[in-house]
């Protein structure tokens, strides 16, 4: 119980990572990634080849998958800049596609959908497979803390002031004198590299991945933690991604105690749990449980847009 | 190698035509409602389910079976549009797309929970192909394409002609306009709901009809359906039929470079392309 208890922690610590990166380009600056699930894959492909093919140390990986994924995220952006905001939905979303594509075709590079086994993780071969979990438990919360205190600092820089002027209006942005579009680009490219990073503390901790833990599913689970928490809010991003890990187990056990379903029927009980709950909590609660918090600058109006979920 | 060429185009612009009818959907939605309904997915599986209820359960024909795939589709399409998908749109087109990505997820496991995961076919006769100078074509597959013709050109006429499929096309093209002159963009918007994904529907069936159907259906062609949106230009109807042959027959042409199992990659490197030289697409007028 309590390995298993460990093992959730720690998935849940990746949600929260994952979170953290969605928050800083939809929560921070505005821009839309419904591709959530192939910047993860790029991370965990990018940490898993660099350290099982080239045999470089576990720190390489992560640097490399973060690196790799800002880089995707930079193209992806460029492409779309000068068009609205759905057009970067849909190149995301495809772009996901083509990662999973890409996952289960290049046989010589990633081994296609048998997945890469036997990825390296910190001190495994030397601690007991319990004493690893804990170990690996706490570097997890040490990098999603590092990536909050990191992003709680850049929200409220300058910088990230810039960002939210963007979300909120780009064209007072504009005329303020910013360079919309390198800031948009450096957002994107920075909520992909922890995306990535993501995908790096994932794969170094089962130690095997293929394209089938990549599925678009995922994309959902981290809006729900965002909308949940409360997008454009660090903290909130982080207790959402305890309510999402909290669904996904309690639905686990909840369908099995549901007689008469077949296997397939309580996977898509949980499922459907998940797109219904994400619906849900954009309708009635769409500021999240934590909203962000609204600076006040001299009396509030009450004018600008609306809270958006 | 001529004949082999042939024979890609033949069936480019078979499942470019099948691929027509979901992109119309996704393109009027757009341009009517102003977001991107990724939904589209769900419902283009919940037609083919539909149109495989009505042709293996109940023994209707094909054409009955399509009319029902329309039915069904467009009545699931409207009503979650109505109550799951208006409500968001205030908050913006972003939030809405957002809300239809979940949508997709929530009606793609309501197939799965009632009909399981297994690959189902429709029940249609088995043809000799043609051949024509080295060229095979299916009766089955020229069947298909001429439903998908037709649902096209009916959707044009309606679109032409008729009173509401003006008032549709005003309210696309300046809703401030067609509200003064007493549209209701309201019923406008459900009647937009309500076709578009009765065409996604329909495609879904005859897409089902050349090989099988499962819950994954409409996410499979969710990509093309996209690409032929983009590759016309958003928001444009004889846009995404131009939109989805080019793709059609460019995922059919591609494969003599690559593996079938890549045919979808082309897809977005059409996006991809079309975006960074001519954003707005071939025929279309919106994308700033």
């Amino acid at each position: 119980m309590a390995s298993y208890l460990v093992s959730i922690a720690t998935f849940a610590g990746i949600y929260a990572i994952l979170t953290l990166g969605l928050n800083v380009m939809w929560g921070l600056t505005g821009m839309i990634n419904l591709g959530l699930a192939g910047f993860f894959a790029v991370g965990a492909y990018a940490s898993a080849l660099v350290t099982t093919a080239l045999g470089a140390p576990i720190w390489l990986g992560f640097a490399t998958s973060a690196v790799a994924a800002a880089l995707a995220g930079a193209v992806l952006t460029a492409s779309t800049l000068r068009l609205r905001g759905d057009y970067l939905a849909i190149v995301t979303l495809g772009f996901a596609e083509l990662v999973r594509l890409i996952a289960s075709n290049e046989i010589w590079l990633t081994r296609g959908t048998d997945g890469i086994s036997g990825i390296p993780g910190p001190l495994r071969g030397a601690l007991s497979p319990a004493d690893f979990n804990l170990l690996y438990f706490g570097l997890v919360v040490l990098g999603a803390g590092a990536v909050l205190v990191l992003t709680q600092r850049i929200a409220f820089s300058p910088f990230g002031r810039v960002l939210r002027s963007i979300r909120d209006d780009d064209g007072v942005a504009a005329v303020a004198g910013k360079h919309v579009a390198r800031f948009k680009i450096a957002a994107f490219a920075l909520g992909s590299a922890i995306l990535g990073l993501a995908g790096a503390f994932y794969a170094h901790y089962t130690s095997y991945i293929a394209p089938d833990i990549f599925r678009p599913l995922i994309t959902i689970y981290i809006f729900l933690a965002l909308t949940a928490g409360g997008t454009g809010n660090g903290v909130g991003a982080l207790v959402g991604a305890l309510i999402v890990m909290a669904i996904l187990e309690g639905t686990r056990f909840l369908a099995a105690e549901i007689p008469g379903l077949s296997g397939v029927q309580t996977a898509a009980l949980r499922e459907f749990t998940i797109g219904a709950a994400l619906i849900v909590i954009m309708r009635v609660r769409p500021r999240g449980l934590i909203p962000e918090p609204v600076p006040m600058l001299g009396p509030a109006t009450g004018g600008g847009r609306e809270a958006r979920p | 190698m001529a004949a082999q060429i042939a024979q890609l185009i033949v069936n480019g612009l078979i499942t470019g035509a099948l691929l027509a009818l979901p992109t119309i959907g996704f393109t009027t939605v757009f341009a009517v409602l102003r977001f991107p309904n990724f939904a589209l997915a769900s419902h283009v599986t919940i037609g083919a389910f539909a149109g495989y209820v009505a042709n293996v359960s109940l023994g209707l024909p094909i054409v009955a079976s399509v009319l029902v795939a329309f039915a069904v589709a467009g009545a699931s399409g409207a009503a979650t549009d109505e109550w799951v998908l208006k409500p968001l749109r205030p908050y913006g087109a972003l939030t809405a797309a957002i809300a239809s990505i979940a949508l997709t997820v929530a009606l793609e496991n309501v197939v799965r929970f009632s009909f399981g995961n297994e690959l189902r076919a429709y029940d249609v006769p088995l043809y000799r192909d043609w051949r024509f100078l080295g060229v095979r074509l299916g009766p089955q597959q020229v069947e298909n394409g001429l439903l998908a013709a037709a649902a096209v050109a009916a959707l044009f006429a309606f679109l032409r002609f008729t009173r509401i499929g003006k008032a549709m096309r005003a309210v696309a093209d300046n809703p401030t306009l067609a509200s003064i002159k007493g549209i209701d963009a309201d019923l406008v918007g459900r009647l937009v709901a309500f076709v578009a994904m009765g065409l996604a529907g329909v495609g879904g069936m005859l897409v089902g009809l050349n090989s099988s159907i499962d819950p994954l259906t409409g996410f499979r062609v969710i990509l093309s359906v996209f690409a032929g949106a983009v590759v016309g230009g958003l928001g444009s109807v004889p846009g995404a039929v131009v939109g989805a042959l080019v793709v059609g027959i460019g995922e059919e042409l591609s494969l003599v470079v690559w593996d079938p199992t890549y045919r979808s990659a082309f897809g977005f490197l059409a996006i991809l392309l079309v975006l960074t030289f001519r954003p707005r697409g071939l025929l279309g007028e919106r994308a700033y």
